[in-house]
């Protein structure tokens, strides 16, 4: 589904992403770990779109976002985007847009979906995040745990065939926390294709495939979540982390 | 300089009634201004804010022009100076169309900028993500969001610009102050600026009744 190959990325001559190369299957939910600063953020941005890579290969669904360090054509990025969702730290929802606006919106302008059709597709997956009583508020009336649901339901209203989530939980409280990861938790079980990068260890743990633990800009090791915790570096990482 | 139109109602109307034809021409001035510089101004802003060199920075120097110069030489100049050199000779009142088009554009344009980069890089990604064109994404997410955040500096210019429009009168445009003032010669009483005075008074009544009312229809979110 997602293929990362030999991926740079250097802000001010500084290597933030120093050669990563990372496959992503179909149905699988990768987790990312690491320090703060070691590049996991930058990476899921990279794959989005958001940050450009200086070098490597990018290949969604087999297309190549960038190719070699070079990008393809404008128009071409942004279908091969529309492939992936991704859910932002802070929810960045639209606030001058209720939460079924904010639902509509994209699936409107961008996939002409039909008003009526949006917004009963909007519907069901506010009822999938527990949030069918709020399709008429705005997101400043929602808690962070609620409106980052919002952000979830929106992404997921573009049908992305992979799913990413930048620390969806790191600007919540811990029981703000527990109701967001729930939701993608359930989406794991729909077998939904998920990179999550988190800081959140016993979810990585319990939820992913695979765990990536990235350090300085390299992925230093990569396996199932008991291959993963259970190597040296990534247990000198947690007892440092807690 | 006596009293000569307060202690005669039929006098005071005829004299409302005469100020009352100017105030169409100063309301005239007043929304075409708008009309016009708004998406102008709009126009401006992109461009100082676009990272080809030369197109912010002639953008730049005209906004310094605009800025830095009195409205009322800006005026005079482009109804006696461009004339002359140009091909295109302007009327008064396009002339002074023209000037305040230009010189609100400058100051609307800075707003909007000021609006635009105050909205969080985030909204235009979440736009991105989603698949939005850069253009969507401006229409539908940044601007109305810009909207509510300039409400404020820009009704303060709409202020500025209903008195403003009285500096059209230092090329004969014959709107309020025009008026006034030729009757207050004519007259030698100080009444018809009295007069003018609460009329202008009152338009910016009426723009701060406007200005409310929008704050409050753009309450609805934060």
């Amino acid at each position: 589904m997602l293929k990362v190959i030999n991926l740079e990325k250097q802000f001010d001559g500084l290597g933030v992403l120093k050669g990563i190369s990372l496959e992503v299957r179909r149905g699988e939910v990768v987790a990312i770990i690491g320090r703060s600063g070691s590049g996991k953020s930058t990476l899921m941005r990279c794959v989005n779109n958001l940050e450009k890579a200086d070098g490597g290969t990018i290949l969604v669904d087999g297309q190549p976002l960038v190719k070699d360090g070079v990008y393809a054509p404008v128009k071409n990025q942004r279908s091969i985007c529309l492939k992936m969702g991704y859910v932002f730290q802070n929810f960045n929802l639209f606030p001058h847009m209720s939460v079924l606006k904010n639902l509509t919106e994209a699936q409107h302008c961008v996939l002409k979906r039909p008003k009526a059709e949006a917004e009963k597709y909007a519907r069901q997956l506010l009822k999938k995040v527990g949030l069918e009583d709020k399709e008429a508020a705005y997101p400043c009336q929602l808690s962070g745990g609620q409106q980052q649901r919002v952000a979830i339901a929106r992404a997921l209203a573009m049908d992305p065939e992979l799913l990413c989530f930048d620390e969806p939980t790191s600007a919540l409280d811990p029981l703000l926390t527990q109701e967001v990861l729930g939701v993608i938790r359930s989406l794991a079980k729909e077998k939904r294709t998920m990179v999550v990068v988190t800081h959140e260890m016993n979810f990585a743990r319990e939820v992913a495939d695979r765990v990536v633990f990235m350090e300085d800009g390299v992925i230093v090791a990569d396996g199932t979540p008991q291959e993963v915790f259970d190597s040296e570096k990534v247990k000198a990482f947690i007892g440092l982390g807690d | 300089m006596g009293i000569k139109y307060l202690n005669n109602p039929e006098k005071l109307w005829n004299l409302i009634a005469i100020l009352g034809n100017g105030v169409g021409v100063t309301v005239q001035i007043f929304l075409l201004t708008l009309i016009l510089s708004i998406p102008l101004g709009m126009l401006v802003a992109t461009g100082r804010m676009s990272r080809r060199g030369w197109v912010s920075g002639p953008i730049s120097v005209y906004i310094y022009i605009m800025r830095g110069t009195p409205l009322m030489l800006q005026i005079l100049f482009i109804y006696f100076l461009l004339p002359t050199t140009g091909p295109i000779s302007f009327d008064r009142f396009s002339a002074a169309i023209l000037a305040f088009t230009i010189n609100y554009a400058a100051y609307f344009a800075e707003i909007f900028r000021g609006g635009i980069q105050s909205i969080p890089p985030g909204q235009w990604e979440a736009g991105q993500v989603l698949g939005m064109k850069k253009a969507q994404v401006f229409f539908r997410v940044v601007l109305p969001q810009v909207c509510k955040r300039v409400l404020l500096p820009v009704t303060n210019e709409v202020i500025t610009l209903v008195k403003d429009t009285a500096l059209a009168s230092t090329i004969a445009v014959t709107e309020l102050m025009s008026l006034a003032k030729k009757h207050v010669s004519s007259s030698t009483s100080i009444e018809p600026y009295l007069i003018a005075m609460l009329i202008y008074l009152l338009m910016n009544g009426i723009t701060e009744q406007v200005s409310r009312w929008l704050e409050k229809k753009l309450s609805y979110y934060q």
